[in-house]
């Protein structure tokens, strides 16, 4: 569904990502992790088309996207839920998820999308009104999914959905994204610090080392590498 | 805690005393004058004291009474306070209030010409934040050059009207739209710019059309100005104390005296109805995506690409629209003075258009109205001590910013606040 083939990414000139491959099938959750700096983040951007590549190759359901503009590619059905959430804090809940549905012709399945909005996280309902800055880390987090899913996305990039929200909300959200791919058939691809859940949850996890991929495999097999252990998991090391 | 603060503030105040010294002392205290055909330097050192003593002073009860650093985070002054709750608990009614006093002020007993004039100023000027309002207070794009869409709007709308002699109600929405182009052109290359250096590039837009309107001649007659502006008429009835053979005009129409009042209460009523309309325009449209695409722009640029939100068309949009009902208020403007020259679209115009909308709170509607009352007025109040206009025209900014540091009304505040619970 998803091919990044030898994506190359600077930042001045400072190079971020330095010829990537990850495949994302249809269907699939694939995690991708890695430590602060490795170039994670980078590389959603770079699929959503907020940083450009300037070597390689990304293509989407058989279809170059690695030159389109952002809202050309979430039209495509490609959407992000940006890493610190970004939501815009001083509208309300309401109108953030009403600029989800921004792009394309979805403003028109507003009400029946939203309705599901809250099925997913019911909590946003009362929300509604509030300015999204009132609102809690672990909601805001929430209202960032829903947010993005108001666009009908095929595929949901997810950045750190775990970023300093309370342990007890996060499962939660994993509970939420594990919903989303089984129940709405939306793919999904997570960066995430938190390797373990991110693991657990994943059918296949990447592994981001200075701009590259290292290693690669089901999420089991990457849960079990002593490597992994050592380096993001907790009890790794200690040998 | 009382006794650090007190000492804080002495040394503030003291050290606030020192700037206003190496900046009043050369400027004020150093004056030149002409003696036997050479210059010599004349100090004048006790209006500097003075000057010094006034800051310094002033900074130490600022301290004192406003600031009050010892408080806990957030509380505001108690004038403050109270200013603030009174405006922000009866905003809708002071609107309300607010339009049915301007229907009936041309029939007020007091009203006369005098007033009916700053009226109409005031208006132009409520119609020009407004218009700004949805650049600065919502796309949250700083535009200092905004008084280049007013110039062009009034430019426009004199060339039409005089060289194809076209009414006004034809010229408007031409200048209007011509505006709004010239609000694409300055969007386009500032789309990737953001905070300080927008704001500088739109400066030297602003600047820009005023060289040219200076330096083309043959189109804008340069600095000689544009004469001979057709007066707007009343739906075809022209505004004349003597009529021409079989001519109809509005006071013949209507059986009437002729006054000169009559032409003046109708420029009224129109800037008020295009006022009017540029406020509710922005209501709306605050409603619509395209409104609310861009209070999220303001918010967060990249969460809004991540969005499928076009910053391109947005950001050119809200150029577009606000450049364009400064086009409108320019045409007023050309028909009503009937005379224009670049000579009325100075910087200090963009300046007093973005203090406006940054004094009444960003965003704020209503506080665009407060704001151009404050400042005009205080403008007007001060016309016959002229040198002292700038002074009093600063000194109420400073007030504000002190009392109201997010504007007169805020509408950045969470719409609930949890009482704290000690």
């Amino acid at each position: 569904m998803l091919k990044i083939s030898n994506i190359e990414t600077f930042y001045g000139n400072i190079q971020a990502l330095r010829g990537v491959n990850v495949k994302v099938e249809n269907g699939e959750i694939v995690a991708l992790i890695g430590s602060n700096g490795a170039g994670k983040s980078t590389l959603l951007m770079t699929v959503s088309g907020v940083n450009k590549a300037s070597a390689g190759e990304i293509v989407f359901n058989d279809k170059n996207i690695e030159s389109l503009l952002p809202h050309d590619i979430v039209n495509l059905g490609i959407s992000q839920v940006p890493e610190g959430r970004r939501i815009f804090s001083r509208l309300t809940v309401e109108d953030n998820l009403r600029l989800g549905a921004s792009s394309n012709d979805k403003g028109i399945h507003y009400s029946k999308d939203i309705k599901d909005i809250y099925d997913l996280f019911p909590i946003l309902k009362d929300r509604l009104g509030q300015r999204g800055g009132t609102l809690s880390g672990g909601e805001q987090q929430m209202l960032a999914i829903g947010r993005a899913l108001m666009a009908r996305p095929k595929m949901l990039l997810l950045d750190e959905p775990s970023l300093g929200i309370a342990p007890k909300l996060v499962n939660q959200i994993f509970v939420a994204i594990k919903n989303i791919n089984k129940e709405k058939k939306v793919t999904i691809f997570l960066v995430e610090q938190n390797a373990k859940k991110a693991l657990e949850l994943a059918d296949r996890g990447y592994v981001l080392v200075n701009g590259s991929v290292t290693l690669e495999g089901s999420g089991q097999e990457l849960l079990k590498n002593e490597d992994i252990q050592a380096a993001y998991l907790e009890g790794g090391g200690k040998k | 805690m009382r006794k650090n603060f007190l000492k804080f503030s002495v040394k503030d105040s003291l050290f606030t005393g020192l700037i206003a010294l190496a900046l009043f002392g050369p400027i004020v205290g150093l004056r030149t004058v002409a003696k036997n055909e050479i210059l010599i330097v004349q100090p004048k050192w006790l209006i500097v004291i003075l000057i010094v003593a006034v800051c310094a002073i002033g900074r130490f009860l600022i301290n004192l009474y406003v600031f009050k650093r010892d408080q806990k985070l957030g509380n505001q002054s108690t004038i403050g306070k109270s200013i603030g709750n009174f405006l922000d608990t009866k905003g809708t009614q002071i609107a309300i209030s607010a339009i049915i006093f301007s229907v009936i002020f041309p029939f007020l007993p007091f009203t006369d010409r005098y007033l009916m004039d700053i009226a109409i100023m005031m208006l132009t000027y409520i119609m020009l934040g407004w218009g700004l309002n949805i650049v600065i207070g919502l796309a949250g794009l700083l535009d200092l050059g905004y008084v280049a869409f007013y110039a062009v709007g009034a430019y426009s709308y004199a060339l039409f009207a005089i060289h194809f002699g076209w009414s006004f109600w034809i010229c408007l929405p031409l200048a209007g739209i011509f505006a709004a182009m010239f609000g694409v052109l300055l969007g386009f290359p500032v789309l990737r710019l953001r905070g300080d250096y927008l704001a500088i590039v739109t400066l030297a837009f602003g600047e820009m059309i005023r060289i040219l309107l200076l330096n083309w001649y043959e189109l804008t007659k340069g600095p000689d100005g544009l004469t001979g502006i057709p007066r707007p008429s009343f739906f075809g009835l022209p505004f004349k104390s003597f009529p021409d053979e079989g001519e109809q005009t509005f006071h013949t129409f209507f059986g009437l005296e002729y006054n000169p009042m009559q032409r003046i209460i109708f420029l009224y009523y129109l800037i008020l109805v295009l006022a009017l309309i540029t406020n509710l325009f922005t209501i709306k449209i605050r409603k619509l995506p395209i409104g609310r695409a861009w209070e999220a722009l303001r918010e967060d640029e990249i969460a809004c690409k991540s969005l499928g939100v076009n910053p391109r068309n947005t950001k050119l949009t809200a150029f577009a629209i606000g450049a364009m009902f400064g086009g409108f208020a320019g045409s007023f403007f050309a028909t009503r003075q009937a005379f224009i020259s670049p000579e009325s679209f100075t910087f200090i115009e963009s300046a007093i258009i973005v203090a406006i909308v940054v004094l009444g709170g960003m965003g704020s509607q209503t506080g665009v109205v407060l704001s151009t009352v404050f400042l005009i007025g205080l403008i007007e109040v001060f016309r016959d001590f002229e040198s002292y206009r700038m002074i009093a025209f600063g000194g109420a900014m400073v007030l504000i910013m002190i009392f109201r540091p997010r504007g007169i009304l805020a509408t950045r505040k969470p719409t609930i606040i949890l009482n704290n619970k000690d």
